[in-house]
């Protein structure tokens, strides 16, 4: 019985594949193979003979049996690791080339001056960018003769001779907004309204073209300290430095009284902008309280309602915040700025996580 | 508005720095643009004294020079013919930065000996031109700083010049008396009084003026005299000082006087050469056509209605704009006219905008002077041209009379804290009005007659508040509109816009912010282009007319990307585009646009060229995010520029369109210079149907157990027959049963023949009560079959 299970132990163990391995179990353990040939003889054997082969027999069985199951796993792995081997790839090869997109950084600061003042209560308003020069000047006490209107570099649509209406004009700010609202839905109210804006100017800082965000809250009682409150608010929340300072000084503009324009510390080191540091001073908006003038164009009772208004321009803090030197370069498609400047597809700026990444 | 410091103290008793002042002015809303102090470029400079002066050995012309200075004795070697001992002079010592040269001395050898600094010229400091040979000083001690020396003994020689920037609404500010106004409210000094008697005349002026009467609410006030045997010439250094100081030219003393009161109190006024003067002064309204040479030497031509001044010979002045050049001033002129007029402020800019000139004179009548100190501006004149060229005044001529601008405005003490938010007492309130001059009865506040500015309460409030200062003022928190979480602000169609561009950026397009004005040719193109869109004062001719679409824009960006050496591109834009210039006549658009290949070449052989299923999938995926129904139509006719066999309308019913994609038309690229292929994208976010209901609950999931089975059909069909028909047909033979119908397979030509093309579908077919069973999988296949032969005319493929 030892030569036996030698001779087949041996045989498993220099199987070299399945059909190999086959062949022994049927000659092994198979109906007909040895073992069972031999278990078949326990019957003609005494009680105490078969006492002894009996278990002797089937340990040899179940020997034989796991050792063909370790046999055939054992090839497989080998088998698996051949295949394995061959597989072989290059994996320093690149990838399959992706596309990766990007979001124009007027969009994501727009965004982000949204969830600034959206957690301050401010909706969204918008309003047509061509408008009529009512909308644009007069409703906003900028009347004809106004210097202001000269200064302002106005784009004129084109009128048809037939036509005797003062032509109309590109908005040259968002403050037409302030009216269209206020019309709309009266007060109380607070919205801010960004969009496109136009002048006909072009050189190294300014394109005929650039992009602002009105303010507006009307209510009782609002007064210009809250509106400096609400923009040193913002500015802190918005470029994200800590004490930044900011310079609030009497100015003037035909439709807010009193007026104040905004500038924020900063200084220049190595043609690098940087913000809240140095003794440099930046102006970045114009504000004030509406004027009543304003109000009353939009059939707003100023004996009982007053509030402040502010615009800024949207390209200029997002130069400030993110250190774009070139104004002009923001229309012009480049897909190197583009890429250089743009924001990932969801970097979605919000307050709990934090503007900018 | 520039002016010095010594001119501000003339009108201001003041012990403040030049920092003070400067700071205050800012905040008062008169910003500072600059200070130019020159002071600071002399700091480095120090008095000296040439003790001995000896020929260079090895050169005719030089110097060497034993000078006596603050550390001891140096040598200097020096080319000035005037270098000489015993002479007081100016040392730049090594390290001393010369402006004037744009140079730090260093010590040097000039031909072979040692030089250890440099004596200076009031040109190399930039004190003046004068550049023959080095000063010398008649006092000043060794050491002592050449700053100081020059402060105390030539000030007006480092008077530091100041810069403002004057907003529209403030006139009054344009002379340096306003600006000294402010300082005295704020409290930086006290107004000096600079009042004086009139001059008397000494006989009747030989020019008389008149106004029209219908010109009077242009020209209201005129007034003028003679003074003659002045003796004209150069004027006196200090006013010279003055004007160079701020950017003018001395030109003569009569006419240099009229720039002096133009900045010292905002008051132009005009002289003219009374000898050149025929008969009398008319102010009128130009008739049209009338011409004159201006004192710019240009000849103009006037419209009707504009406000000219002619004597008996023709037009001599255009009214508060420009004098005419055959009666102005010149250096032999001995007997002036000067005229001190007021001119309304709006006929004055549009004079002198349609006239193109800008001059001080316009400047100022546009914003507005002050019209009662019409006749104080004549006499001041009259006092120093007497003072300083002599002759003898005649009796003062006027026509018309001084326009009453007396108003009163109520103060609200109440009213001005509210506003501004600030607790300024009503006694500060009262005290800041009145040292602006403004006169308080009771409640009430006469607005002074220098500004026009002033129109209601709310200028009085502004007053205050500048004054008190808002550098100063306190922010105070805006309280939230209600208390606790903030409610969301967005509307649908703007969350949808965002939803929009985010996806589409996922999608791998960069975001472009193009120009919303475009060339005619391009706008053409997309269907714009016209007369309502044109700007009627483009910036050039490539911005002329408002975008029909925002394609153009794209496809320019794209071909400047593309000369760049940028072949593969998406970019994506999301804008309002233009279909009237009526306020309104805008929508807003999404467009994407995908160049060239998917990619780079690459190892894998992915890369393949963008093809009009590219645009389609990321319409799809955009109008999916953006909350656009599943169930769309793909019809054709869309517009032009979309290539005729390679495009589809994204619709919801035949009269709404949600999107379009397509190739972009050969044609079109050519003309915007694009090398193709380009496919591209459009939607209208606004066109798709709000949700019905906005609440967050999902319907409730019915998960189905029972086993989904999947059966292939393959039809033969004519080749223009669209797989959606069949699609449909297919899905509509079991509306309960059949869950999806997919195209898994397109096949044309071949053995199939001409014209002929095979479809393949599979049919998902969900059981909802039982199991299905062959016989039952069997009828529906017939159905589907016999739906699509219906629909198409095709054949099941054997």
């Amino acid at each position: 019985m030892t030569d036996l299970r030698d001779k087949y132990i041996q045989a498993i163990a220099a199987a070299a594949d399945e059909n190999v391995l086959e062949d022994l179990r049927v000659q092994a353990v198979g109906k007909k193979g040895e073992i069972s040939l031999q278990m078949r003889e326990l019957g003609r054997m005494t009680p105490e003979e078969r006492q002894t082969a009996g278990p002797a027999l089937n340990a040899l069985k179940d020997e034989i049996n796991s050792a063909l199951a370790a046999r055939k796993e054992a090839l497989a792995d080998a088998a698996l690791d051949e295949r394995l081997r061959a597989e072989w790839l290059d994996v320093t090869l690149p990838v399959r080339a992706q596309r990766t997109g990007s979001i124009h950084p007027i969009s994501q600061v727009t965004e982000e001056v949204t969830a600034i003042f959206a957690d301050m209560g401010f909706a969204v308003a918008e309003g047509p960018q061509v408008d009529t020069d009512w909308y644009n000047f007069d409703a906003l006490n900028i009347p004809g003769h106004h210097p202001a209107r000269a200064e302002m570099d106005t784009f004129y649509m084109h009128r048809a001779a037939e036509d005797d209406r003062p032509p109309h004009v590109l908005r040259t700010h968002t403050s037409p907004v302030q009216i269209r609202h206020m019309e709309q839905h009266g007060a109380p109210c607070r919205i801010i309204a960004p969009g496109r804006v136009y002048r006909a100017d072009y050189d190294q800082t300014h394109t005929p073209m650039f992009n602002q965000v009105e303010g507006l809250a009307i209510d009782k009682d609002i007064s210009m300290a809250n509106l400096k409150w609400v923009l040193e608010e913002f500015f802190a929340a918005f470029f994200e430095v800590d004490g930044i300072k900011t310079r609030f000084r009497a100015s003037h503009f035909p439709f807010t009284e009193p007026s104040a324009e905004v500038d924020i510390q900063c200084s220049w080191v190595d043609g690098q902008l940087k913000i809240g540091e140095g003794d440099g001073w930046l102006e970045v908006l114009g504000s004030g309280m509406v004027h009543p003038h304003v109000l009353r164009s939009a059939g707003v009772d100023p004996e009982l309602w007053q509030g402040f208004a502010f615009g800024m321009g949207i390209d200029r803090i997002a130069m400030l915040k993110y250190g774009i030197p070139d104004l002009r370069a923001f229309f012009d498609s480049d897909l190197r700025w583009l890429r250089h400047y743009g924001f990932a597809a969801l970097d979605v700026p919000t307050l709990h996580g934090g503007l900018s990444r | 508005m520039k002016f010095t410091f010594s001119w501000l103290r003339d009108h201001l008793d003041t012990t403040a720095t030049l920092d003070e002042i400067t700071e205050a002015l800012t905040d008062l809303g008169l910003e500072v643009e600059g200070v130019e102090n020159p002071l600071e470029k002399l700091s480095g400079f120090t008095i000296g004294k040439v003790l001995e002066a000896e020929k260079h050995p090895d050169a005719d012309k030089l110097k060497v020079c034993r000078v006596a200075i603050d550390d001891g004795e140096t040598q200097i070697i020096c080319g000035a013919h005037n270098a000489r001992a015993g002479i007081t002079v100016v040392v730049a010592k090594p390290g001393t930065y010369v402006p004037g040269i744009d140079t730090t001395i260093g010590v040097g050898k000039i031909r072979g000996i040692d030089s250890f600094g440099m004596m200076c010229s009031e040109r190399e400091m930039e004190l003046s031109d004068e550049h023959d040979g080095i000063i010398e000083l008649p006092s000043g001690e060794v050491g002592q700083s050449f700053a100081d020396w020059l402060a105390q003994n030539d000030p007006s020689k480092v008077d530091p010049v100041i810069d403002i920037a004057i907003t529209p609404n403030r006139p009054d500010a344009l002379g340096v008396r306003g600006v000294a106004r402010d300082l005295a409210a704020r409290g930086l000094g006290t107004l000096k009084p600079r009042d004086m008697d009139a001059v008397p005349g000494s006989f009747a002026c030989p020019i008389g003026v008149s106004i029209d009467a219908d010109t009077l609410d242009a020209a209201p006030v005129f007034y003028g005299r003679v003074i003659k045997g002045v003796k004209n010439g150069a004027s006196p250094q200090w006013l010279q000082a003055r004007l160079r100081a701020i950017g003018l030219r001395p030109i003569s003393f009569l006419v240099d006087v009229t720039n002096f009161f133009t900045y010292d109190r905002n008051r132009p006024l005009h002289v003219f050469d009374a000898d050149k003067v025929t008969g009398n002064l008319r102010v009128h309204r130009a008739a049209g056509g009338e011409t004159m040479t201006g004192l710019d030497d240009k000849s103009y031509t006037f419209a009707p209605d504009m406000t000219l001044i002619s004597d008996d010979a023709g037009v001599q002045s255009v009214a508060g704009v420009m004098g005419g050049l055959p009666t102005g001033v010149t250096a032999d002129t001995t007997n002036v006219f000067i005229e001190a007029a007021y001119f309304d402020t709006v006929r004055t800019a549009y004079t002198g905008r349609a006239l193109k000139i800008n001059s001080d004179a316009r400047y100022r009548f546009e914003r507005g002077i002050d019209p009662a100190w019409t006749p104080h501006g004549l006499e001041h004149a009259t006092r120093m041209i007497l003072d300083v060229a002599g002759g003898e005044a005649s009796e003062v001529v006027v026509a018309g009379t001084i326009p009453d601008t007396s108003r009163a405005y109520r103060l609200n003490p109440a009213r001005v804290i509210s506003l501004v938010g600030m607790d300024i007492p009503e006694a500060q309130q009262r005290e800041t009005l009145t040292r602006l001059g403004f006169e308080l009865n009771g409640d009430m506040a006469a607005v002074p007659s220098w500004r026009p500015d002033v129109l209601g309460e709310a200028d009085l409030v502004e007053e205050v508040a500048r004054i008190a200062s808002l550098t100063r003022l306190q922010g105070k928190p805006l309280p939230r509109v209600q208390a606790g979480v903030p409610k969301p602000i967005l509307s649908p169609l703007q969350k949808r816009e965002q939803a929009g561009r985010r996806t589409t950026a996922a999608l791998g397009y960069n975001e472009c912010v193009t120009y919303s004005f475009i060339d005619r040719a391009a706008a053409t193109l997309f269907g714009g282009g016209d007369d309502a869109t044109m700007l009627a004062n483009p910036i050039s001719a490539d911005l002329s007319h408002l975008r029909p679409s925002l394609l153009p824009g794209l496809l320019q960006a794209a071909a400047r990307n593309q000369a760049r050496g940028f072949p593969d591109q998406a970019l994506f834009e999301i804008g309002a585009t233009f279909s009237g210039g009526e306020p309104g006549e805008q929508r807003l658009q999404i467009s994407g646009l995908l160049i060239g290949r998917t990619g780079p070449k690459d190892v894998h052989g992915a890369s393949r060229s963008v093809d009009v299923f590219d645009a389609k999938a990321d319409a799809e995926a955009v109008l999916a995010a953006m909350g656009a129904p599943a169930k769309v139509q793909i019809l054709r006719g869309g517009e032009g520029w979309w290539h005729p066999g390679r495009h589809g309308r994204i619709c919801l019913g035949p009269k709404k369109t949600l999107g379009v994609f397509g190739e972009v038309h050969p044609k079109v690229l050519k003309a915007l210079d694009v090398k193709g292929p380009a496919v591209a994208f459009t939607i209208w976010p606004a066109e798709i149907p709000l949700p019905r209901n906005s609440v967050s609950t999902r319907p409730a999931l019915a998960l189905n157990d029972l086993q989904a089975v999947e059966r292939d059909f393959a039809f033969v069909v004519d080749a223009a027959i669209e797989a959606q028909t069949l699609v449909n047909a297919a899905a509509g033979a079991d509306k309960v049963m059949i869950a999806a119908v997919r195209v898994f397979d397109e096949f044309i030509g071949g053995a199939l023949g001409e014209g002929k093309k095979s479809i393949a579908l599979t049919v998902r077919l969900q059981p909802t009560e039982a199991t299905l069973k062959e016989k039952d999988i069997e009828a529906i296949s017939s159905r589907i079959v016999e739906k699509v032969q219906q629909a198409t005319g095709g054949t099941l493929r054997g």
